[in-house]
């Protein structure tokens, strides 16, 4: 079942001469774990700007081609409305945490749907849970580390309970233990929950794990879509130059000496593994 | 050559942030200092261009206590990138950008002239020179910000968290460029959490936890330590992980690079066949 | 800066702190009102005082006279400006007949120059109070409940939020710009000014920026989705806040009594009866 299905969708920024993405054709399934990669001005962040209604609503521009998100034709339903089936957690902790404390920020999104007060304080507490910060609830933002802000920031999305979750770039200011940490938050919400998550990312190295399908982006256009052990191992992703994973990039390198690994590893776990068997078995 | 003797820096909140540092670098070495956010690295080179200034102990550069001499008169030897290229760009086009720190610094007219055509240069933004830089792209802007630092060509050049943001190739390009400014005889000091970046430019590596000093090997010695890594909260590089988990099978350990890693393998596994 | 330091809410808990804010609010504004009503300084004085208790009680002694230090160099504007006004005109503010001769006159003029200054200190001592012990959540949530709307309040709390962040992006900007050479304390006064160009042109474009993120944010998370917002938190008032209500109202009733019924005699005056 489809979550997320664009047809041909082309769209150009006011005044821009040239469209940021051309005839983008993609589906997103239910509870898919999306990467979505690409080299830097490839077009990523306005597609996923698309589906949560900021473009066209909040940016305006010329946007051609069909997009429907959760069922809803994104034309036609107000960014306020999609909010209720899409969450988009942005790259910068700080400038997307407005409240003076944590739990304001996390009800932030209940209070604009006008949410009682009771169900509210159930939701904010689950949220707060489910993102492992309700020891930070009263804190205020500024005091926080990145990597808790993206929390934060995550819970206050999650509180809203879309159904999609897209976040782009949310490690890009982490260090690679924070960026772990984002990553398991957010499998967790894909597996417990069920919540599609599309997640834009350069560090494959640490996020292709949890993935079930990827997306290379290129100039505008999608250039690759499918398994990432597939795309890894592509000679198109090579050219088009996205961090493949080492673990992959060795098993390419093995193979070309004529060493064949059986099975493509994503991680240095599953790469050590095939290594044990290769090397105790020869 | 930079020598810190014994260094203790506290913030004016009282936090101690930096507790004992020793360290000497000599000229045209290749440094990345690592460690998690808040271990004291950014800290630590903030000393270097005499930004901040000891609470005890002393940092000398070239012989000079910081303590003696200006920022301004250190900047000159001492370039410093800092890591959000938006806290630097105020000029209204490129080329004016790279010539301020050249005007800030005394330099005549006909050498300002001919260091902001050399910089345009290095860093390919020549097409870009009377572009504003607010209108350009993240990586550009970047790369302008670079420019502008390397345009009074300073013998030491300290970068910041470089690989922020950066896509596949832009690190690729960054990493060829630091190598080539080494390769240059500058002093390079690198301050980053991107273990992977490391790897693959194999410098001398500083890593820190808590305000010291963990570590002081090279990449390769250093990156195989899985203990002390997790204690600095740096994971091993990817190669070098799958080598730790193969320790038993008698392989080496100290791989860092994916050409290496594959020719040990195939020697081993063609040894065995 | 130490004025604004007077006025930085610091998270502690106390009975003052608890208090709703529009109560602490009214209560201010009645002190202040007093302190328009009166110009004679026994009044003035004892209006001083009256903060004080809440101060004690709130704990935030320190940060209060570090107020009180930061607004001495006004207070000083504003007396001289007194004396000396009152010295070259002084029928436009008392009875005095110019030129100001006798000692009794000059005593006159001293005291009504303190009298202002001192009004000035007890605007100056009550707002302290009120914000050291009001958190700018509170603030922001007393507004909305007091029918401000909503955008307006959501601009105050969201600018009160970011004023660490600026403040450290300034700081850094400095230093970012300091380590190309900029001297900051280098040339005349016109260069001066001109140093400062390379500090605020990144700190407007990054607000700028900020700004564009931030509404980006706002708009995901359904901004605008209903006129009429709920909100995680409501002000309740207790017992304590209906008793400084009463107390503010019976402040008030006794102060244009007084003000209407009975003349205070003046220090003056009592120095120097035979003056009059």
């Amino acid at each position: 079942m489809s979550v997320i299905e664009t047809n041909n969708l082309t769209y150009s920024y006011p005044n821009a001469k040239n469209p940021s993405i051309k005839n983008v054709s993609i589906t997103i399934n239910k509870g898919d774990f999306v990467i979505l990669t690409g080299p830097s001005g490839c077009g990523k962040t306005t597609l996923c700007r698309c589906f949560n209604g900021l473009v066209p609503h909040f940016y305006n521009g010329t946007l051609e081609g069909k997009i429907t998100v959760a069922g809803l034709d994104v034309y036609k339903n107000q960014i306020h409305e999609l909010a209720r089936h899409v969450g988009l957690v942005f790259q910068n902790p700080e400038n997307q945490l407005f409240a003076l404390s944590v739990e304001k920020d996390v009800a932030f999104g209940l209070e604009n749907f006008a949410m009682p007060r009771k169900e509210m304080r159930k939701r904010v507490d689950w949220a707060l849970k489910k993102a492992g910060i309700c020891e930070l609830t009263e804190r205020p933002p500024h005091e926080l580390s990145g990597g808790q802000q993206q929390r934060v920031a995550i819970a206050s999305v999650l509180a809203m309970q879309p159904d999609i979750i897209i976040l782009d770039e949310p490690t890009s200011f982490l260090d690679p233990l924070g960026a772990e940490k984002i990553f398991e938050v957010i499998s967790n919400l894909n597996k417990e929950l069920g919540i599609t998550i599309v997640l834009v990312e350069h560090r494959l190295d640490l996020a292709a794990k949890y993935a079930n399908h990827v997306v290379v982006m290129n100039n505008g256009e999608v250039a690759l879509s499918g398994a990432p052990r597939e795309i890894f191992t592509s000679e198109k992703a090579r050219l088009i130059g996205i961090g493949i994973p080492k673990a992959t990039k060795l098993y390419q390198h093995l193979k070309n000496h004529g060493i064949d690994l059986k099975t493509i590893p994503v991680t240095p776990q599953e790469a050590a593994k095939l290594l044990r068997e290769a090397l105790t078995n020869a | 050559m930079l020598e810190v003797k014994d260094l203790y820096y506290s913030y004016s909140t009282g936090f101690e942030a930096l507790k004992g540092i020793n360290l000497t670098v000599n000229d045209g070495e290749f440094l990345a200092i690592m460690g998690q956010n808040g271990a004291g690295k950014t800290t630590l080179v903030k000393h270097f261009n005499g930004l901040l200034k000891p609470t005890q102990g002393q940092v000398l550069v070239d012989g000079v206590s910081t303590c003696d001499i200006s920022v301004a008169k250190l900047a000159r030897d001492v370039g410093f990138v800092f890591q959000n290229p938006d806290h630097q760009l105020f000029s209204e086009t490129v080329e004016d950008e790279i010539a301020f720190g050249l005007k800030n610094f005394g330099f005549e007219e006909s050498v300002i002239q001919k260091q902001v055509e050399w910089a345009l240069n290095l860093l390919d933004v020549v097409q870009y020179r009377k572009t504003s830089p607010f209108m350009l792209s993240g990586g550009e802007r970047k790369r302008v910000a670079l420019a502008s630092i390397l345009a009074w060509d300073p013998k030491v050049v300290i970068l910041d968290e470089p690989t922020i943001g950066q896509d596949h190739r832009q690190k690729e390009k960054l990493q060829h460029f630091i190598l080539q400014l080494n390769a240059q005889k500058k002093t390079v000091v690198v301050v980053t959490h991107d273990v992977e970046f490391v790897a693959e430019c194999n410098p001398r590596v500083i890593l820190m936890r808590g305000g010291q000093i963990l570590l002081d090997g090279m990449a390769e010695q250093i990156l195989n330590n899985a203990d002390l890594l997790a204690q600095a909260s740096i994971v091993p590089p990817q190669i070098t992980k799958i080598f730790l988990e193969l320790e038993d099978l008698g392989l080496p350990t100290d791989v860092i690079d994916v050409h290496e890693a594959t020719e040990i393998l195939v020697k081993r596994l063609n040894k065995q066949s | 800066m130490s004025v604004f330091e007077g006025f930085k809410f610091r998270k502690v808990s106390s009975l003052v702190h608890d208090l709703d804010p529009r109560v602490k609010f009214f209560f201010v504004l009645v002190l202040f009102v007093m302190a328009l009503l009166f110009t004679n300084i026994f009044a003035l004085t004892v209006l001083f005082l009256v903060p004080l208790p809440f101060v004690f009680v709130a704990k935030v002694n320190r940060q209060w006279l570090r107020s009180l230090r930061g607004a001495l160099l006004l207070a000083i504007f504003i007396f001289a400006t007194n004396f000396i006004f009152g010295f070259l005109y002084p029928t436009s503010f008392s009875q005095i007949t110019p030129p100001v001769d006798t000692g009794y006159e000059y005593l006159v003029l001293l005291e009504r120059s303190i009298s202002m200054t001192l009004r000035f200190v007890v605007l100056i001592a009550s707002f302290s109070v009120f914000f050291l012990t009001t958190s700018p959540d509170h603030l922001g949530l007393a507004l909305q409940q007091s029918r401000v709307p909503y955008e307006f309040c959501f601009a105050f709390t969201t600018a009160v939020r970011f004023v660490p962040v600026l403040a450290d992006e300034a700081q850094t900007i400095m230093d970012a710009q300091k380590a190309r050479g900029l001297e900051l304390e280098k040339g005349n006064l016109l260069k001066r000014v001109r140093n400062y160009i390379p500090i605020l042109i990144p700190l407007i474009v990054n607000a700028i920026r900020r700004s564009l993120e931030l509404a980006e944010a706002m708009e995901s998370r359904a901004w605008g989705a209903n006129k009429n917002r709920t909100n995680l938190y409501a002000l309740k008032l207790r017992g304590s806040d209906y008793l400084l209500v009463v107390i503010s109202v019976l402040m008030l009733v006794v102060a244009v009594y007084i003000w209407l019924n009975v003349s205070i005699p003046s220090l003056s005056a009592i120095l120097y009866p035979a003056g009059v």
